[in-house]
């Protein structure tokens, strides 16, 4: 038999995904000395990059200056990107079997976490992450609806996403014009009556998961005030010794930020930012047309656990505060793609250190990996992915070495591009995406914005004249 | 973080012993699984101690011939245990704290993976290379 990843025959690999996770995989590959790899890169979407395009903030323009390196990767004559392609529609897990030895899972962890409170369903109440789709432009939340008309805010969660929401609501129509926020959301932002922004955290000052850039920048908001209750902003023992024992810088610092606010004076600015800490919400209220008007908190204290970690429960302390509009931040979920075997516990592919796991036998699936936020879920920043994909393309590539891979009968790359032209004859290759990409720059730069996004898949397909 | 990043992508087999099996089982199993502790259940499943390469050595500096001594006799009996929502940094620097280099991970009073310190550590470190590869790319990144 012909050793495969030779000049004899190249190793083919099919990534699903096209987010931080998959390049990262395919840049790992492809660097590999001496291993002959033909990459193919599958999205559902005609536009790559996953949450770097519609996850980062429109603010945090820096942050998506990482698809620089993504697209180095793509321009290597082994990779190939087949965008506008649906793995489990267009394509399914018995056509890859026939074209690849190695099929990757990159694709991410693409639905919200549930509070599990009463009324979470009421108007008015929403998933962070649509929210997030809306103002990013991603083609399935572009019809949202979000009552903006709404005076009062209330954002549950205290991570990096839900200091996004809270920011992009409290920013100037200046301030969101010189970003690459969706058209349609800049538009109803503009017009925005939110004066208030709620943020929510169970556990106190200490345990707030969102970093200190994040945070640091809520106080230096052009026409928001920041306001920190004192008491709220003071740490508890068990906090300020955990401190202490862990000597972490980091927290301590954020801690300081957080206290600096609680003695700010308010500069008397339009909007405000109220940060709460140790709260949690037990109900929302609705009115007669099933509208959110309030929420039931219930004020919580810290203790610890028999790990150490500094968790919440809740006091006989409770309070109300109304807002028409609810956000919930307490993290993603992976979705299930179709016949891969799935961990519902914890929402990801069901895996060992990227190797698919067969939920029967307990071995590993021959053939099968996954990386990013569907392998470990929805932890770290960009670059987390790097270490998480480099992890599986090694379980990959010592795989390949016992010649445990999968034996496709039609693994040239030629087959596999007649067969996604059949499947999808509109579909996008990477040249494709860097001319639509082209376009969206052109027509972002005439209103002085780093780009104007296509929001809609028939758009995208008819600027290409497709 | 929490613990249950690093169950993501932890097989689902806990690799357990009874307290009356040998030692010389015990060892077994952590050849031949490349482990480095055990937890001891009862018969209704539940953790009544740990077992780990060190209670071994202890045992058999102590005890001769030791391998058919018992596993109750070795393990550590005061057991430590966390849940999937424990924050990996307060683990660490208890497991640290407290010397022991495995614990045992209970959801809903049902034992659901271990974790070593290894396994803690590797997550953090990639959490930190993580973020000092994001900060590289972002400079190299600018115009």
């Amino acid at each position: 038999m012909e050793l495969v990843g030779t000049d004899a025959i190249s190793l083919r690999v099919a990534i699903i995904g096209s987010g931080p996770a998959a390049f990262y995989a395919a840049d790992h590959l492809l660097k590999q000395d001496g291993l002959k790899v033909e990459i193919d890169m599958f999205e559902r979407f005609p536009t790559p990059y996953g949450l770097v395009r519609t996850g980062v903030a429109p603010d945090h323009h820096k942050i998506k200056s990482v698809t620089k390196k993504f697209a180095e990767v793509a321009s290597d004559p082994h990779f190939r990107f087949y965008g506008f392609v649906e793995f489990g529609k267009d394509i399914e897990l018995s056509d890859l079997r026939e074209h690849y030895h190695q099929i990757l899972y990159a694709t991410g962890a693409q639905t919200d976490k549930r509070i599990g409170i009463p009324g979470e369903d009421l108007k008015g109440s929403h998933a962070a992450n649509e929210f997030i789709g809306w103002y990013n432009g991603h083609p399935d939340y572009r019809d949202c609806q979000f009552d903006l008309s709404q005076e009062r805010a209330a954002i549950v969660g205290m991570g990096n996403v839900a200091v996004d929401v809270a920011r992009i609501l409290l920013l100037t129509p200046d301030e969101l014009a010189v970003t690459d926020i969706a058209s349609h959301a800049l538009a109803a932002l503009s017009q925005s009556r939110v004066k208030e922004v709620y943020l929510l955290g169970r556990r106190g000052p200490a345990q707030a998961t969102f970093t200190n850039p994040e945070i640091k920048e809520l106080g230096n908001l052009a026409d928001a005030d920041v306001f920190v209750l004192p008491e709220e902003a003071q740490l508890d023992d068990l906090s300020r010794a955990a401190l202490e024992a862990r000597d972490d810088r980091g927290a301590r610092r954020r801690v300081e930020i957080l206290q600096g606010y609680a003695s700010r004076k308010p500069a008397g600015r339009t909007r405000q930012l109220f940060i709460r800490f140790l709260v949690s919400p037990v109900e929302l209220l609705g009115n007669a047309v099933g509208q959110v008007v309030s929420m039931r908190l219930v004020r919580n204290a810290l203790y610890q656990t028999e790990a150490g970690t500094l968790s919440h429960k809740a006091t006989d302390r409770a309070e109300e505060l109304s807002t028409g509009l609810v956000f919930r931040s307490v993290g993603y979920r992976g979705t299930p793609l179709p016949r891969v075997p799935f961990n519902e516990l914890w929402g990801v592919i069901l895996n060992e250190e990227g190797r698919v796991i067969d939920p029967e036998t307990q071995q590993p699936v021959v053939g099968e990996y996954c990386s990013g936020w569907i392998k470990r879920g929805p932890t770290g920043v960009i670059g987390t992915n790097k270490p998480d994909s480099v992890e599986t393309v090694n379980c990959m590539l010592e795989d390949l070495a016992h010649g445990s891979i999968l034996r496709p009968s039609e693994p040239e790359v030629s087959k596999t591009e007649h067969l996604v032209r059949e499947r999808q004859p509109s579909y996008f290759s990477f040249a494709d995406w860097l001319r639509l990409d082209a376009i969206e720059v052109k027509n972002g730069r005439a209103q002085d914005r780093p780009r104007e996004k296509f929001t809609r898949v028939e758009d995208m397909l008819a600027a290409l004249g497709r | 973080m929490k613990i249950e990043s690093i169950l993501a992508t932890k097989s689902l087999n806990v690799i357990t012993v009874r307290p009356d099996q040998s030692l010389k089982d015990a060892i077994d199993l952590l050849v031949e699984h490349d482990i480095g502790a055990l937890i001891v259940v009862d018969e209704l499943g539940q953790p009544v101690g740990i077992i780990s390469e060190r209670d071994i050595i202890r045992e058999a500096a102590r005890t001769e011939p030791f391998l058919d001594q018992n596993v109750a006799r070795a393990m550590t009996k005061d057991l430590i245990v966390a849940s999937p929502q424990d924050d990996l940094g307060a683990v660490l620097q208890t497991m640290i704290a407290g010397h022991f280099r495995h614990l045992p991970i209970i959801d809903q009073e049902r034992l659901i993976g271990v974790i070593s310190i290894r396994d803690v550590l590797k997550v953090q470190l990639d959490e930190y290379q993580g973020e000092v590869d994001t900060l590289t790319e972002i400079i190299e990144g600018q115009d």
